[in-house]
């Protein structure tokens, strides 16, 4: 067992500074406003460093220098935009530890998850946008002997993007990488819970970028982020978030007829066929691992796997292995490498969770393990943990059908095969889904026919670049972690050239 | 019946936003991250449509606000009474009230037959 320093401890490996301003033109500039917010870990609920609290007025300055500085980045040379990001991924490497305990402390999630995912999936990231904008092509249509279409991508100039909570600077990453890439400078707001860790990561990279190029500001949704989505100076927001304000970022869009990419969220079914339990062998072992994703990141995950669909003629034996499989969920500390599940973001996110255990209950689903807030005492008495919950129900009741975003899974039965998509299907959200089976030719048609922008199948939560990720139905528009994201940052540029000397004939 | 009811904290809220912003709605929100909760805005910032469901008014001494859910989300709720009640918090996307440390939220119970 291991257990990392907080945060400007003695033997700690970072310090987070007392206060952070924006990040504006290269330059750490204070809010227009004066005024600044108190951030808070989860771990201890104790407050740390205090957050510039911008305004429309450092939205515009942002912006000003956004635009100063996006020409000349757009016309520098892919092969220049590719050896800055592999830059940023060799800095991010060189430092990952304190950007991991960075993360942990900022966001509460366990250090053994920052240390071998959110950070190594980062540089990964950097580098994946840094090779495929090397390797992009445009193209050539020869329309007929003498006319041809040449067809080039352009970058959209300044765009916005606000990042959430849950992974502050894997999400930032999965959105700065392709935009920077692509030729774009970037206005960003991060998540006011998690407001900070962005700043560790912007000061260590900052010399790498042109000033101007990567743009901070921080503030609440409300006084920062609506005046970034709303500007008429961004060409295209990208945004990950919740329902609501994903519909109003499209209808600010759509005043300034610019592209929108989103990210909303699902209510991911992990169907179980009865196949898995066969045998009691490392698959056995894998499947129940699966069950139990869904308190990765304390189950605040867009693709958390909410919903375990279970073959009735097997329900019992794998519902009790799982549930034993959930308890031995290590709770804890979470700079303590041995911990499994940490804090959950914050004391809002507390409270909604427990809201809905409540409701679970109040609608007659039946809690297996868990169900309650944890108090791991002595310092920790103040963070926000909650012991990952196992519900069994039905899929009408509202556990099954919105996002908790807390380590809780509803459970239920079906039939067979088509029972299994039904039931899989019957949701407002398509983001992933999960299907778990020994016959590849089953686990192939549902994966097929279950409607979700990824389906793993034989696993789950693996996110690695170069597999598109993105929503069906109300999950939201666009793909992220993969090439096609480019297209999202980029114009066509059609250039229709004759190279014949004769008239068109028309005049 | 009455689908939707309010704290007397969260009404304190609402004064001080009204105070603030003029006249307010609220829009139930899904998805993830700061979803799942009621997001308060300025009266028309967001742009209900024939897919929202207009749930009922909240009474708060003078004036009112109104309470809107997508109707797809309402099918799956509309067996439930829903009191908005305000927590410590940091967070609600565009929602008017994270700046004052505070977050609506949702508590929920199950309609009874007559109110079914």
């Amino acid at each position: 067992m291991a257990k990392y320093a907080a945060p400007g401890q003695p033997d700690g490996v970072v310090t987070y500074r007392d206060r952070y301003d924006h990040f504006i033109g290269g330059e750490h500039v204070p809010p227009a406003k004066g005024e600044y917010f108190a951030n808070p870990t989860p771990v201890t609920g104790e407050d740390f460093t205090e957050i510039a609290r911008g305004t429309a007025e450092d939205v515009d300055l942002a912006l000003d220098a956004a635009h100063g500085a996006a020409r000349a980045w757009g016309k520098t040379s892919p092969a220049d935009r590719a050896a800055v990001l592999n830059k940023i991924a060799d800095r991010i490497e060189a430092n990952l530890e304190a950007l991991a305990v960075a993360e942990t402390w900022e966001n509460g999630k366990p250090i053994r998850e920052t240390l071998a995912a959110d950070l190594p999936l980062a540089v990964d990231h950097f580098r994946y946008f840094a090779g495929v904008i090397r390797a992009q092509e445009g193209g050539i249509s020869q329309i007929d002997e003498d006319l041809v279409a040449y067809h080039f991508q352009e970058p959209l100039g300044v765009v916005g993007q606000i990042i959430p909570w849950n992974f502050p600077l894997l999400m930032a990453t999965w959105k700065l990488a392709p935009a920077l890439a692509a030729g774009n400078a970037v206005v960003l707001k991060p998540a006011e819970q998690t407001p900070a860790s962005i700043h560790v990561l912007v000061e260590l990279i900052a010399d790498l970028i042109p000033p101007g190029v990567l743009n901070v500001v921080n503030g609440f949704g409300v006084e920062a982020g609506k005046p970034l989505a709303s500007s008429r100076r961004v060409a295209k927001v990208a945004f990950t978030g919740e329902t609501t304000t994903g519909r109003l970022i499209m209808q600010y869009a759509s005043e300034n007829i610019i592209p929108v990419t989103l990210e909303l969220g699902g209510k991911s079914p992990n169907v179980f066929f009865a196949d898995v339990a066969a045998q009691r062998d490392a698959f056995y072992d894998k499947a129940l691992e699966g069950f139990t994703m869904f308190a990765l990141n304390q189950g605040e995950v867009c693709t958390c796997p909410s919903r375990a669909l279970i073959q009735s003629s097997v329900y019992e034996q794998f519902l009790g292995d799982a549930v034993e499989r959930t308890k031995a969920v290590k709770q804890g500390h979470p700079l303590d490498t041995e911990t499994m599940i940490g804090a959950q973001a914050s004391n809002d996110q507390l409270e909604k969770i427990l809201s809905y255990i409540d409701i679970g209950k109040q609608e007659g689903a039946r809690v297996l393990t868990g169900g309650e807030r944890a108090d791991l005492g002595g310092e920790l008495s103040g963070g926000y943990y909650v012991t990952p919950t196992v519900f069994e129900g039905d899929n009408k009741m509202r556990i099954f059908q919105e996002e908790i975003f807390g380590p809780v899974v509803a459970v239920t039965r079906f039939s067979d095969y088509d029972d299994a998509v039904k039931i899989a299907n019957d949701t407002l959200y398509g983001l992933g889904a999960g299907v778990w089976s020994r016959d590849g030719s089953v686990a192939y048609r549902a994966g097929r026919d279950i409607q979700a922008g990824r389906v793993w199948v034989n696993n789950y939560h693996a996110y690695p670049a170069h597999a598109a990720f993105g929503g069906y139905k109300q999950s939201g528009i666009g793909r992220e972690n993969h090439r096609v994201m480019l297209d999202h940052y980029q114009q066509t540029k059609n250039l229709l050239v004759s190279y014949s000397p004769n008239a068109q004939g028309f005049f | 019946m009455p689908r939707v009811a309010l704290t007397p904290e969260a009404a304190d809220v609402l004064r001080r936003l009204r105070a603030d912003h003029g006249e307010l709605m609220f829009h139930q929100s899904g998805g993830c991250c700061d979803g799942s909760a009621p997001m308060c805005y300025p009266a028309g910032e967001f742009r209900t449509g024939s897919a929202d469901v207009h749930l009922g008014d909240l009474a708060v001494g003078e004036f009112t606000v109104p309470v809107w859910m997508s109707a797809a989300q309402f099918e799956h709720w509309s067996h439930t009474h829903l009191t908005i009640d305000v927590v410590p918090g940091r967070g609600s996307g565009f929602s008017l009230e994270a700046p004052l440390g505070v977050r609506f939220l949702v508590r929920s119970r199950l309609l009874d037959e007559e109110e079914l």
